[in-house]
Parts: structure tokens; sequence; C-alpha cells
């Protein structure tokens, strides 16, 4: 890796928001505008040159998810907008018709709105019951403390591999053999995990899995959702129209493709998914231990310094991710966020899309610093020496 | 006004607000605001009397510009009729968003006058007055 390949990091800019979304690396925007300056076509419609290189770039983009997420075909590999309507799909596509009345569905009080609001409104009108899994004194998802949830009526487990939040990974291979030995669908949202951790969705026996290109290095408006062929195969599709149908008659007789096609309806982003492709590579290439390995002692190094700080109160120490969750004392999440603006550090300010964490930490706002494979540890002496600065906070108020 | 002045209005309304903690008295209007960037939160309770503001209370968590913006809404508009706070509230809007104003009927909320430089602090600064419009709307 190197920061030259982010010619965004030439402003000076300090971006510590990847939990947000995440820069792009040149390969990635070149990727993008070779597709609209080179050899703009649709894809799975001509008959002429470039129409039939954007079937192959699209194709082998799907190809190359399969072998980073280690499915068993790319068949099982669709093309959405991101996380949100990947998991919307599974909840409205195939949930809506698989569960009935009274079934339990196990989620947590920390994920994301997009694994939480869908389930909550497939509860209001159909009668499912979503369960919150206890979480421990680290507000971590434990074996333990699932075993203790499940009943004979758990259908579905659907919880984020790393949380936005508290930054804590959850240990999906031993949950997923779990799912696997009590006949329970396994739904994973790996926004906040892609490009930082490696995914096998085989080894964790994921049922679905749903994750956006914008968070791993790719373009916004473009994500994955990755279903086991069984399963994916039964998904009702959400859109019809053009490219997902075999044929039609004016009697009313329709037949759709098979999968991928028949769950991309329409003209699909072809120049993110192609950026996708390069993001793919671009992360291959680093590694994503390296990254993950980067990330961690990154935090590692913060705490240390963080922790030297008056005033500062951190509610993560102990996740594994390159998350930092901490408020300053007596001071608004938003007022910090602002401060740290002044010196070109990027810093999220809030709920973080996810409202119901208060119950977890009893603290509704909170700053977040979420690192990623460029971020160095001269960009945590910048941030560490304008929190030093506190008492300048509101200084430039107006 | 130089800003030196305005930040240390601002700060003192911020550190020591008006009328902050609710009541469980009868006869308040209650609502909830929210900032849509989903951080500041603050409930407010206007209590209405033969359309005079009587009293106005507010809790919650939120930025130092949303906390003062509501001390001083609440030192400006107690006592006030519903037609002079619609006035306050119209001219108010229009100095944030940077429209001719009359300054001379916003007495203490002329100090965010220049918030409209910050974006994001703009929104905070409305906060209060929408809730507050929002009420005197339903009435």
């Amino acid at each position: 890796m190197n920061r030259d390949d982010f010619p965004i990091l030439n402003s000076g800019i300090v971006y510590f928001d990847n939990g947000a979304t995440t820069f792009k690396p040149k390969c990635v925007v070149d990727a993008v505008v070779d597709y609209y300056t080179k050899y703009t076509a649709n894809a799975h419609r001509g008959d002429y040159k470039n129409s039939t290189l954007v079937d192959k770039m699209y194709e082998e983009v799907r190809v190359s998810v399969k072998e980073f997420i280690n499915a068993s075909s790319s068949s099982e590999v669709i093309f959405t907008k991101g996380s949100t309507e990947s998991l919307n799909m599974v909840v409205s596509g195939f949930m809506r018709h698989y569960l009935k009345e009274g079934d339990e569905v196990l989620i947590t009080k920390t994920e994301h709105a997009s694994n939480m609001l869908p389930w909550i409104e497939l509860e209001k009108s159909m009668g499912i019951v979503v369960k919150y899994i206890p979480l421990n004194d680290c507000h971590e998802v434990t074996i333990d403390n699932i075993k203790r949830v499940i009943t004979n009526r758990t259908k579905v487990i659907s919880i984020a591999h790393v949380t936005n939040v508290i930054g804590d990974i959850r240990p999906i291979e031993e949950i997923g053999k779990l799912c696997l030995e009590n006949d329970i669908c396994f739904v994973v949202d790996a926004a906040q995990s892609i490009g930082h951790i490696k995914i096998d969705v085989k080894k964790c026996n994921i049922s679905f899995l749903g994750f956006s290109a914008h968070k791993m290095l790719g373009p916004t408006g473009v994500g994955v959702l990755y279903g086991k062929f069984g399963l994916l195969d039964k998904l009702v599709p959400i859109e019809y129209g053009g490219g997902m149908n075999s044929y039609y008659e004016s009697g009313g007789e329709v037949e759709y493709k098979a999968l991928p096609e028949r769950l991309e309806a329409g003209t699909q982003n072809i120049a993110g998914v192609i950026g996708m492709g390069e993001a793919i590579k671009y992360l291959m290439d680093v590694g994503l231990d390296n990254i993950h390995m980067h990330e961690f002692n990154l935090k590692s190094y913060a705490l240390m310094k963080l922790k030297k700080i008056p005033n500062i109160k951190i509610y993560n120490e102990f996740s594994k991710s390159g998350i930092i969750v901490f408020n300053i004392d007596k001071v608004f999440s938003q007022d910090v966020a602002l401060f740290l603006n002044e010196y070109d550090i990027c810093v999220r300010a809030g709920n973080h899309c996810a409202k119901i964490v208060k119950d977890e930490i009893n603290i509704g706002s909170t700053c977040r610093i979420s690192f990623y494979l460029y971020n160095t540890k001269d960009e945590i002496d910048k941030l560490i020496e304008a929190l030093n600065n506190q008492d300048k906070i509101f200084d430039n108020i107006v | 006004m130089d800003s030196s002045l305005k930040r240390e209005i601002i700060l003192d309304n911020y550190q020591n607000p008006k009328n902050r903690g609710l009541t469980n008295a009868e006869g308040y209007y209650k609502i909830n605001s929210r900032n849509s960037s989903c951080v500041d939160n603050i409930d407010i309770m206007v209590k209405i009397d033969n359309d005079v503001i009587i009293d106005i209370r507010f809790d919650g968590e939120a930025c130092a510009i949303s906390t003062s913006a509501t001390s001083s809404m609440i030192k400006t508009f107690i006592g006030k009729t519903l037609d002079e706070v619609r006035i306050i509230i119209d001219n108010y809007k229009k100095m944030l968003n940077e429209e001719e104003y009359d300054s001379s009927v916003l007495e203490e909320l002329n100090v965010y006058d220049e918030v409209y430089k910050q974006p994001s602090r703009k929104k905070c600064a409305s906060l209060p007055i929408e809730a507050i419009e929002k009420i005197i709307d339903r009435k």
C-alpha cells in the first residue's frame, strides 16, 4: 500500500471516518472513468465489441467477488446498490415468504438501522418476533448468550460481522456452526468488515451476506448480496423488467432467467461494478490480514495516547477492529467533531445510524474514529495534538 | 456586535441554559425535535395562555449551538404574543438563510447572525425555532 495511490490524501486531510465511507485509490477511479471514456456499452445486450468487453469485465467482477468471499459459485453473487438493498432483499424477497407468524429472528441492539428496520417492519406486518441477543459487559455477542436465547421457534440470526459503533468482531464461524446445528438461517451484514477482515461464507455457513463497495475502496451505489444457491434461488425478485426475464407473452405467460440475472433487473451500475472489481484486486494485493493488523496496531497506538488525555472517555477499548468511540467529558460529540474539523481531521459524531446502541452504552451520542489501510501514526499524533487543545474548543464557534 | 461578545453570550447560554429541565405540570404542549443529521435531540414544552407564551422548558442532548439557541429563544419568547413570536421566527430564519431581515425584532437571537457560515451549525441553530413553530402552527 502506498499513500500516493490515494490522490485525495495530497490535500493533507486526516480522514478517520472510514466506517462511513472510504477514499478511493486512483486505479479504482481510473477503472470507472475508463468505462465511461473508452468502452461504454450496456451489459448483456449487444453484439459489438464494446458490449462484449463490458460483459466480460462485468462478469469477471462476479468471479472476483466469489473468490473474495469464497462463495461456491458466481451465480451466488448478486450486484445491488449496497448493503442496505442487499439486506432489504433478504428480508422482503426471502424472509417474508419463508417465515411464519411467531417465528423468531435474533438480532442485537448494536445493529445498524439497515439490519434492524427491515426486521421491525416484518414484525409489524406479519407477526414474526424480533429478539435481541444479550451482549456481555464489553457489548459483544458470545456464543453462550446466543445459546441462551435460541428456542425451537428461532429461524434466523441476523447480525453484523463488525458493528459500526462498538467495532466488535463477531465470532461468525462459531455462530455459523451453531446455525447449522439448529437449522437456523444465518444473515451477515458485512458492511463494516468487508475489505478489513477476510470473510469465508462457506467456512462460516453464511446463508446470506450483504456489503457495499464504497466502504472497501470502491465506488458508491454498488454492493453485493451473496446467498447460498438453494436459498437465493427462492428469493422472490423485488424488481421486474429487462435483463431478468427469458420471455413473456400477452397472455401473461412469463419465464424468468436463472440466477444471477433474475435478481438484477434493469441496467445495473456497470461502472460501479467494474470499480468494485478494481478495489477487490487492490485489497487482495495488500492482503486483508495486513490491513486488519495495521488497523489494530493503529487502534492500540491511539488508545495509548488517548488515555493520557484528561476528560476522554473511551467506550470500546477492547474491540478488535479499527474503531474507537469516545467523548470528551461534558462536551457534545458534534462540538468535538466540528472542533477537529478546524484541524482538517474528519471524525463522525452522533449515533452512527444505530439508534438503540444507547440502550447498551448508556449514551446516545459519541465521536467515532474508524481507521483504514492508509491511516498512519502521524495522523493519530495530529489528532492527539488537537485534543490536547480542547480548552480552545469553542474559540471559533462564531 | 463583536465576535468575542457574541461568543460570550452563546457560551453563557450553552453553559447556563435558561429553563433546562422538563416539568410534569399541566397545560404544556410538548414536542421532540431531532436534527436530521441524527445528532441533536431536544424535547421542548411550551405553555400558551390567551395567545401569549407563558413558559417554555427544554431538555435533551444537543450541541453547543442548539442548546444555546434554545436558551436564547426561551428568553426571547416568554411573555410575547404568538403573532410577535411568528415575526421573530420569520426574521430569524431569514437571518440564517442569509436573506434580508429585521434585526431589531430579534433581541438576543442576533448573536447567531454568523452561524450560516458553518452549514452544519445552521441546522443546529434552526432546531429549537422549528420545534416551536410546529407547536404554534398546531395551535
